[in-house]
């Protein structure tokens, strides 16, 4: 408050004292605060960069990995997990963000609990889950027994599963976080919208679909986008699940290239991040003209 | 008072409907962990729902670091703490410097930086793993903590300068040129009226930073290797090494790592959503 009317207080002598001397410190200063982060973009972002691209140069490392069974498997493991997890995720998100919008003190109390997930490290909840899946002592298992008096499946052995419940660990992980984004979303809507229309008698899937799908169309696109990029680096919900197994058969991009390293195949490993990039750079592509052109003014 | 109508009833159903099943939902792997962490071994195999006979013995153990797993223990989480004191810190004092530069003293090709962050930004994390550690063992800082840290501070920072300069942006331009004309420089400017206004915002990317730094893992257990140089996070990956890992103790451990963080998340809950989804609802 204090700073505004400094600010208003001074703004007609300030017109006449631009320029001059001014403007080329605040160039210098400008260079000076800028040059550390120039410094780390340079050596940790575009050196790598290039020096991957340079080691990935050879034509038979594509060859290599296109001759390797366990490469096209990840390719479709990580194409079914963006396209089907990340969507049924965002619909979810979609969902809950209108349901924590209800004015109770229990579906506040609750959302404190729901943001959990996102809250703590991934690394002890993903092994949490590892462990109740565990056939023998998992805590799943032992209740299928308890009532059925039937050894329940081994979850993680079975390919098709394993891929499914990393999915569903990466949607109990990260779900908060879009819920809460799209909620933001949903608050920003004004309610004199709603309240004009439920006046009409509208019922609230015409409520949504007329107001809230509108205002929010842009924001949801755009955290869909985001999200299924990230998720192409989701190492620890495939990496500290199923370890990429049974039999290499549950990788996706982002611990395929570490397995490639582990078995000092850097090659490949960086080969199989290139093939990726035309994936991904288009999806980046989308989201810079979002995100980076109208970071100055209000959508 | 008023008997609820019928529909009334209704709408608190379906709210119900949703409710319970979030509620557990969110909930149970959380509370695995928890049953596991104050259950002797035997009670916690067996496959009980809830705990028999609780116990701290378990984080006894952690604490006093009596199991081969557990060796290193302390160091892991003083090296997690430095690392990720270090990001924030470092993260900060780049970003916010860059953010002003390029938002305030309108340096040129400010918005060349920019959008190299954005880019960098959206640049999938596990993507840019191998050739960084490839880059680091070129630097010799392989198997250093300051690889580590510079990593993290090279991931936390477009976001971070992003936020900032989102935040910053909506400062007016008459703030600056009153400092100018009382005889300020810059880099008073910076300090005396940039940094004081922009303090919610330097509290959730702070955080925002130290967080991604402490929940780490792959690039933490890429570019460290050795046992008392590695994150308590890598420590805890460790666990899977053999197949008879001690559960209960590895359940015990991940709760002390979760709790620090899951602490300041929830102490600083107000800014962290309003910081951070301030820059992420835009567009």
């Amino acid at each position: 408050m204090a700073v505004t009317t400094v600010a208003h207080h001074t703004t007609a002598a300030a017109d006449t004292n631009t320029g001059g001397s001014g403007r080329t410190d605040a160039q210098t200063w400008g260079l000076i605060m800028i040059v550390p982060y120039i410094l780390i973009f340079l050596f940790f972002v575009l050196y790598p960069v290039l020096y991957g691209f340079w080691i990935a140069r050879k034509p038979e490392s594509y060859v290599k990995l296109a001759s390797d069974p366990i490469f096209w498997g990840t390719i479709r493991n990580t194409i079914i997990f963006v396209v089907v997890a990340i969507n049924i995720k965002m619909l979810i998100a979609l969902v809950l963000s209108g349901f924590f919008t209800a004015e109770r003190w229990w579906v506040k109390a609750l959302s404190t609990l729901f943001i959990l997930p996102w809250a703590l490290p991934s690394i002890p909840t993903i092994l949490s889950w590892r462990f109740m899946l565990n056939p023998e002592w998992g805590i799943i298992n032992q209740q299928i027994f308890r009532l059925t008096g039937e050894d329940g499946p081994n979850w993680l052995n079975d390919p098709t599963i394993a891929l499914g419940f990393s999915m569903l660990v990466h949607v109990w992980k990260s779900l908060p976080f879009w819920t809460l984004i799209l909620l933001s979303g949903r608050l920003a809507i004004s309610k004199d919208l709603y309240e004009a229309a439920s006046v009409d008698g509208a019922k609230s899937w015409h409520l949504f679909r007329h107001i809230t799908w509108p205002s929010m169309q842009q924001l949801y696109f755009t955290c869909l986008i985001l999200s299924m990029i990230w998720t192409l680096g989701d190492f620890n919900s495939v990496y500290l699940l199923t370890g990429g197994g049974p039999a290499d058969l549950t990788h996706v991009l982002a611990t395929l290239g570490v397995r490639y390293l582990r078995y000092d195949q850097i090659e490949q490993s960086m080969a199989a991040i290139v093939v990726a990039l035309p994936l991904v750079l288009p999806l980046v592509y989308i989201l810079m003209r979002r995100l980076g052109s109208n970071s100055g003014n209000k959508p | 008072m008023k008997m609820p109508s019928l529909r009334d009833v209704g709408t608190e159903a379906k709210l119900l409907l949703i409710g319970i099943p979030v509620f557990l939902w969110s909930v149970i792997p959380v509370y695995h962990m928890v049953l596991f962490a104050i259950s002797p071994k035997d009670s916690a195999f067996q496959g009980h729902l809830f705990p028999e006979h609780p116990t701290t013995r378990n984080f006894m153990t952690v604490f006093k670091q009596q199991h081969h797993y557990l060796d290193h223990f302390w160091e892991q989480m003083l090296n997690s703490t430095i690392i990720a004191v270090s990001t924030g810190v470092l993260t900060l004092l780049v970003a916010t410097f860059a953010a002003f530069a390029i938002s305030r003293l309108k340096v040129k090709g400010g918005s060349t930086v920019m959008n190299l962050a954005l880019f960098t930004y959206f640049i999938p994390a596990a993507f840019l793993a191998v050739p960084m550690y490839r880059t680091m063992g070129l630097y010799g800082l392989l198997n250093h903590q300051i690889a580590l840290i510079l990593a993290m501070v090279t991931l936390a920072s477009p976001y971070a300068i992003w936020v900032f300069k989102q935040a910053s942006d909506k400062l007016p331009v008459e703030l600056d040129e009153a400092a100018y004309i009382d005889g300020a420089s810059p880099l008073q400017l910076f300090r005396l009226v940039y940094v004081p206004l922009m303090l919610p915002s330097l509290v959730a990317v702070g955080i925002y930073a130290l967080l991604l730094a402490w929940n780490e893992y792959l690039y933490a257990f890429l570019l460290l290797s050795k046992d008392s140089d590695v994150t308590l996070g890598v420590g805890l990956g460790n666990f899977l090494s053999a197949d008879d890992s001690p559960w209960e103790l590895l359940m015990a451990t991940g709760l002390v790592y979760a709790l620090p963080p899951a602490a300041i998340y929830y102490t600083f809950r107000k800014y962290m959503v309003s910081g951070l989804t301030a820059g992420a609802t835009k567009g």
